[in-house]
């Protein structure tokens, strides 16, 4: 019998240890088939954050780093360079690559770094349990906006992708969700872009990933994926922001 | 024998880690250590399979370490004291990842922003660890700029083989320093395989990970005992010192690094004047000479310890003294060099 449907290769056989509706198991998924039909599994290091997604190493079939919060893609700068051929990644979560790895971020992208940045966008920091991210919306409330984030004392919400479309050496830039299915397919495009510009060498690629956490925002994963769409998706609108001739 | 170059102390560090196999380098600007930063970039920005980034914080920088050493290369940072602090959380990483490199700290005066001049202010921070968590650096405090040299080509093979950051502990004034330097070939030690760690690709085997962390207490803390060996094992095997006079000396000062130089001075215009004062200067000041002090305060009932710091050193020395002798202290800090004229009169005050 035709096998139509497996594992991918890039994934271990470790159960995930997300919470139920979290979104990071489609994510790591899609970028497991993307590394799998790209055969790019052997030459593949991928760096995992500190958040939710520090356990990433337990799930990746792949040689893993764990960088310290937020540092990540200097980690995955100081990989590539010492190895240009090898196929370098982040997976990164809004508290990590919004906040307390600015810096890191945006002067890698800046710098044209040859690596792929998957970003998870929740809206919230989950592991620490459910506090403000600089993601988190207006009127959002949080461990740490209490009474619902407010833009006179709490700015507003940061919307990196845009904001890293602004440097001319940000070679792919994208914005997709994982609330539906469709979205979920016009996601690994996204991420299998933003791969194919690493393997060119064009420069530096991410994908923003609007996602859910429903613990943290104390909706059920049904509720969790309609206020993404309702909430998140007018706030942060999908598209390309940023993309090459040549992937286009 | 190798040609002698008139060189920077901070310029012949560069030139030292290049000749000893290094070809990245990750930093950011800070006085007064910049020349070295310059130095590489001058370097390796020429060079094949070789890469130079100006960082955008020290923070940046040594995570960059992070990633490029966790591949299996020979790599290295540099910065002054504050800059250093910054690097603390990198180090700790590092050092729990077992991940080799080599950092240099070319000590200024603080705390705070300090000033640019020499100090032995961060010796604490350097020796007993510096971020947070169990562990340990391996320092070396050199005192000329052939020992720059030296010490740094040493402290790339002491890192690959206990797998552990080695510092180069200097100040200002050593990385300002002009001095004939000669470079003589890397010495040559077996080394344990980098193919048997390193994260390259998991080409024909399984997968590797570098992950310092663990949930479980029982994981972690047996990864805290392993590294707890090594440390042992460091101080069994890799302690270094130099010894001035000590064998007839009525008293012994100890002191590393720039201090040390000028105590030599200080020793010759005693001797001059009838007084016998001996010197042991740590040269490995992780580990630390605690055995050869001890033995010599066996013999010697007075001790005097000077640094460019309020006192820091001192804690080790009186620990390895333990009670046997009397242990005074003569420090300047801020930036200020002490004379062998007033260390000369400190000692005739005891």
């Amino acid at each position: 019998m035709k096998k139509v449907f497996e594992r991918p290769k890039s994934l271990t056989e470790v159960p995930f240890s997300y919470c139920p509706g979290c979104h990071h198991g489609i994510a790591h998924r899609l970028i497991a088939e993307v590394i799998d039909e790209f055969d790019l599994r052997e030459k593949t290091i991928g760096v995992c954050p500190v958040g939710c997604s520090v356990f990433a190493y337990l799930f990746f079939d792949l040689d893993m780093v764990c960088a310290a919060h937020g540092r990540a893609p200097a980690v995955a700068t100081g990989i590539k360079r010492a190895k240009p051929d090898s196929i370098v990644f982040t997976y990164q979560g809004d508290g990590d690559l919004a906040a307390i790895g600015t810096a890191e971020i945006v002067h890698a992208a800046n710098r044209g770094e040859n690596i792929t940045v998957i970003f998870i966008n929740n809206a919230i920091y989950g592991m620490t349990g459910g506090q403000m991210a600089p993601t988190t919306l207006i009127g959002q409330v949080t461990q740490t906006s209490p009474y619902g984030r407010n833009e006179q004392t709490m700015g507003y919400p940061i919307k990196m992708a845009e904001m890293l479309s602004t440097l001319k050496k940000a070679t792919y830039i994208a914005r997709v969700s994982l609330h539906k299915t469709a979205n979920i397919i016009k996601a690994k495009k996204a991420i299998k872009k933003a791969f194919q510009v690493q393997i060119e060498k064009k420069g530096f690629s991410l994908v923003e990933i609007l996602s859910t956490c429903p613990t943290n925002w104390g909706l059920s994963p049904v509720e969790a994926s309609k206020w993404l769409e309702k909430n998140m998706i007018p706030y942060y609108p999908l598209g390309e922001f940023r993309v090459p001739e040549e992937v286009k | 024998m190798a040609e002698k170059l008139l060189m920077k102390g901070n310029e012949a560090i560069g030139e030292a880690a290049i000749r000893a196999g290094c070809r990245f380098y990750f930093g950011y600007p800070i006085t007064p250590q910049s020349e070295l930063t310059a130095y590489m970039a001058k370097k390796l920005l020429r060079m094949e399979d070789a890469a130079f980034i100006q960082a955008e914080s020290e923070v940046a920088a040594i995570n960059m370490v992070y990633g490029a050493g966790a591949t299996g290369v020979r790599v290295m940072t540099s910065s002054s004291s504050p800059g250093i602090s910054l690097k603390q959380e990198g180090l700790s990483y590092l050092s729990l990842a077992e991940i080799p490199c080599v950092v240099v700290n070319m000590q200024r005066g603080g705390p705070g922003l300090g000033s640019i001049q020499p100090a032995q202010g961060d010796y604490f921070q350097a020796t007993k660890g510096g971020g947070h968590g169990d562990y340990h650096l391996i320092v070396l405090a050199p005192s000329s700029v052939q020992e720059l040299v030296n010490l740094t080509m040493d402290a790339f093979n002491l890192a690959d083989q206990y797998r552990n950051p080695a510092m180069i502990l200097g100040d200002g004034l050593l990385g300002q320093m002009m001095e004939a330097v000669e470079f003589k070939e890397p010495p040559k030690v077996a080394l344990p395989d980098k193919n048997e760690w390193a994260i390259t690709g998991c080409k024909g085997r399984k997968p590797r990970h570098i992950v310092p962390f663990d949930l479980d207490p029982l994981v972690l803390e047996s990864w805290n005992k392993k590294m707890g060996e090594k440390y042992t094992l460091l101080k069994q095997k890799e302690v270094r010192y130099e010894l001035l006079n000590t064998e007839e000396a009525e008293l012994i000062i100890v002191a590393y690094g720039t201090v040390a130089r000028i105590i030599k001075t200080a020793i010759k215009n005693a001797k001059n004047e009838g007084i016998k004062i001996g010197l042991i200067r740590p040269i490995t000041l992780f580990p630390f000479p605690e055995k050869v002090i001890a033995e010599a305060a066996e013999r010697v009932k007075k001790f005097l310890v000077v640094e460019m710091s309020l006192g820091q050193m001192i804690e080790d020395v009186k620990l390895a003294v333990n009670g046997k002798a009397e242990v005074k202290f003569y420090g300047r800090s801020g930036g200020v060099v002490p004379t062998p004229i007033e260390i000369l009169e400190e000692v005739k005050k005891i």
